[in-house]
């Protein structure tokens, strides 16, 4: 479970999250500029907020009353970014275990060939990323993020970059997603028939507050 | 008209000695130099940068000359070196080599701050969510993607080190078969009466020596990556 409860400071708006979330999707819904973003950096250790406090499974992972603010490599999180950062010079299979080869064997709670098989990728990992198409890009920055064993998936705007063929292309692979991995997903969209079909649980985001 | 003399032969591998060591000594610098260049903001910045350039636009014999007041025996890294090691550097190639590091190093810097420039910082942070720590995303994200550049940049620098004529002559004199480099040899060839044609013999391997040199940096810059991401501006 993710517990937030922080402000974080972007430009001259100051972001507020607090919220909690729980196994299975949950959407920060909102139109564009008003900050679901600059929450998720805020999880990801991307962002320092200027106070308060966030907990993943009973960890802390920022806490500015006791000045503790974990480093994003060691946050067990993983984040799927809306323009993916694949790595160019690594192959599709590289770039999917570039995380699952830094855990220790005992922390890999996530398997290569399950990942691969529900996102379907088995006919890419010999390809370079800038070979494929933007959906099955997607899914292989997907892949990368779960290959972590995160405790927390950060989705931003996953779907945005891709034109309507290609959403829903890749929809069926974020629902099978929700349906098998037990794990919190926070989904950031400005989508309101996406948010429906996916998320169990709606936080709008108006004005950088998110509460709930 | 390629049948080289031996002392041609002798010139030319003394070029290219000279210009391998220099190249791998300024390679670490420059790379660090680089790097701050591209990556942090300061107040000094613009005049670090102004320093770091500035063999490229002093007259050579300034800078050899500066080399000499500071290598020299009298000079105060000249004093330490031999203090220390018992090493000179003055009138060996060794001080070839340092002459050419200092003129070929704001090449090298140039084309290594442009290479590192080009990695989209962004994938550096994605390695970092993925749980690699600084160093190796340095070292798997950040170098492999400026790699071209730096070898470009490093060539680049290569062929100019060979080809260094004023500071190399100001501060190790042109002694054959120890600072004599190519563009020393050719000077001389040029200074004796009827050596025009030897002069020109070797000035032609001097061209293939550059082209190539600058011929490989081209190439090796079209490899600079491109965002994995053509359908997301």
């Amino acid at each position: 479970m993710l517990e937030i409860d922080a402000s974080a400071l972007r430009g001259e708006i100051t972001i507020t999250a607090a919220f909690t979330a729980d196994n299975g999707v949950t959407a920060l819904f909102g139109p564009s500029g008003a900050g679901k973003t600059t929450i998720l950096n805020m999880i990801a250790g991307v962002v320092r907020p200027q106070s308060g406090k966030i907990v993943l499974d009973g960890r802390v992972l920022f806490d500015s009353a006791a000045r503790i603010n974990v480093a994003m490599e060691q946050r067990h999180i993983g984040y799927v970014f809306q323009d993916r950062r694949l790595f160019p010079h690594l192959s599709v299979q590289s770039n999917l275990i570039y995380g699952y080869n830094l855990l220790a064997p005992d922390q890999r709670a996530q398997k290569p060939e399950a990942v691969i098989a529900l996102l379907d990728l088995a006919h890419l990992l010999a390809r370079k990323p800038a070979t494929l198409s933007g959906g099955e890009q997607q899914r292989v920055a997907i892949g990368r993020a779960l290959l972590t064993s995160p405790r927390v998936l950060l989705m931003d705007e996953p779907l945005a970059s891709l034109d309507a063929a290609r959403k829903a292309e890749i929809l069926p692979y974020l629902e099978r997603l929700r349906d098998t991995i037990r794990l919190p997903i926070l989904y950031v969209s400005h989508d309101e028939r996406e948010v429906q079909r996916l998320a169990a649980r709606v936080i709008a985001v108006a004005d950088g507050v998110a509460r709930a | 008209m390629f049948d080289l003399s031996p002392s041609d032969i002798e010139a030319i591998a003394l070029s290219l000695k000279v210009g391998l060591w220099s190249v791998i000594c300024s390679l670490p610098i420059a790379f660090a130099l680089a790097y701050v260049l591209a990556r942090t903001n300061f107040l000094l910045k613009p005049i670090i940068t102004g320093l770091i350039l500035l063999p490229l636009v002093l007259p050579p014999v300034v800078v050899g000359y500066m080399l000499l007041l500071s290598f020299g025996r009298t000079g105060f890294i000249g004093q330490l070196l031999e203090q220390w090691f018992g090493i000179t550097v003055i009138f060996k190639w060794t001080g070839a080599a340092i002459a050419s590091a200092v003129m070929g190093l704001p090449l090298m810097v140039i084309g290594i701050r442009i290479s590192i420039e080009s990695v989209d910082r962004r994938l550096e942070m994605a390695a970092r969510t993925l749980g690699a720590g600084r160093w190796r995303t340095f070292f798997t994200v950040t170098l492999p993607l400026s790699f071209p550049g730096v070898l470009a940049g490093t060539i680049l620098s290569f062929a100019r080190s060979v080809g260094e004529f004023g500071a190399t002559i100001t501060f190790v004199s042109n002694i054959p078969g120890e600072t004599r480099t190519l563009p020393l040899a050719i000077h001389t060839l040029l200074q004796m009466p009827n050596g025009d044609a030897d002069a020109l013999r070797l000035s032609l391997v001097s061209v293939v020596i550059a082209l190539v040199g600058i011929v490989g940096s081209e190439i090796l810059n079209r490899r600079l990556p491109k965002t994995a991401n053509p359908d997301h501006a």
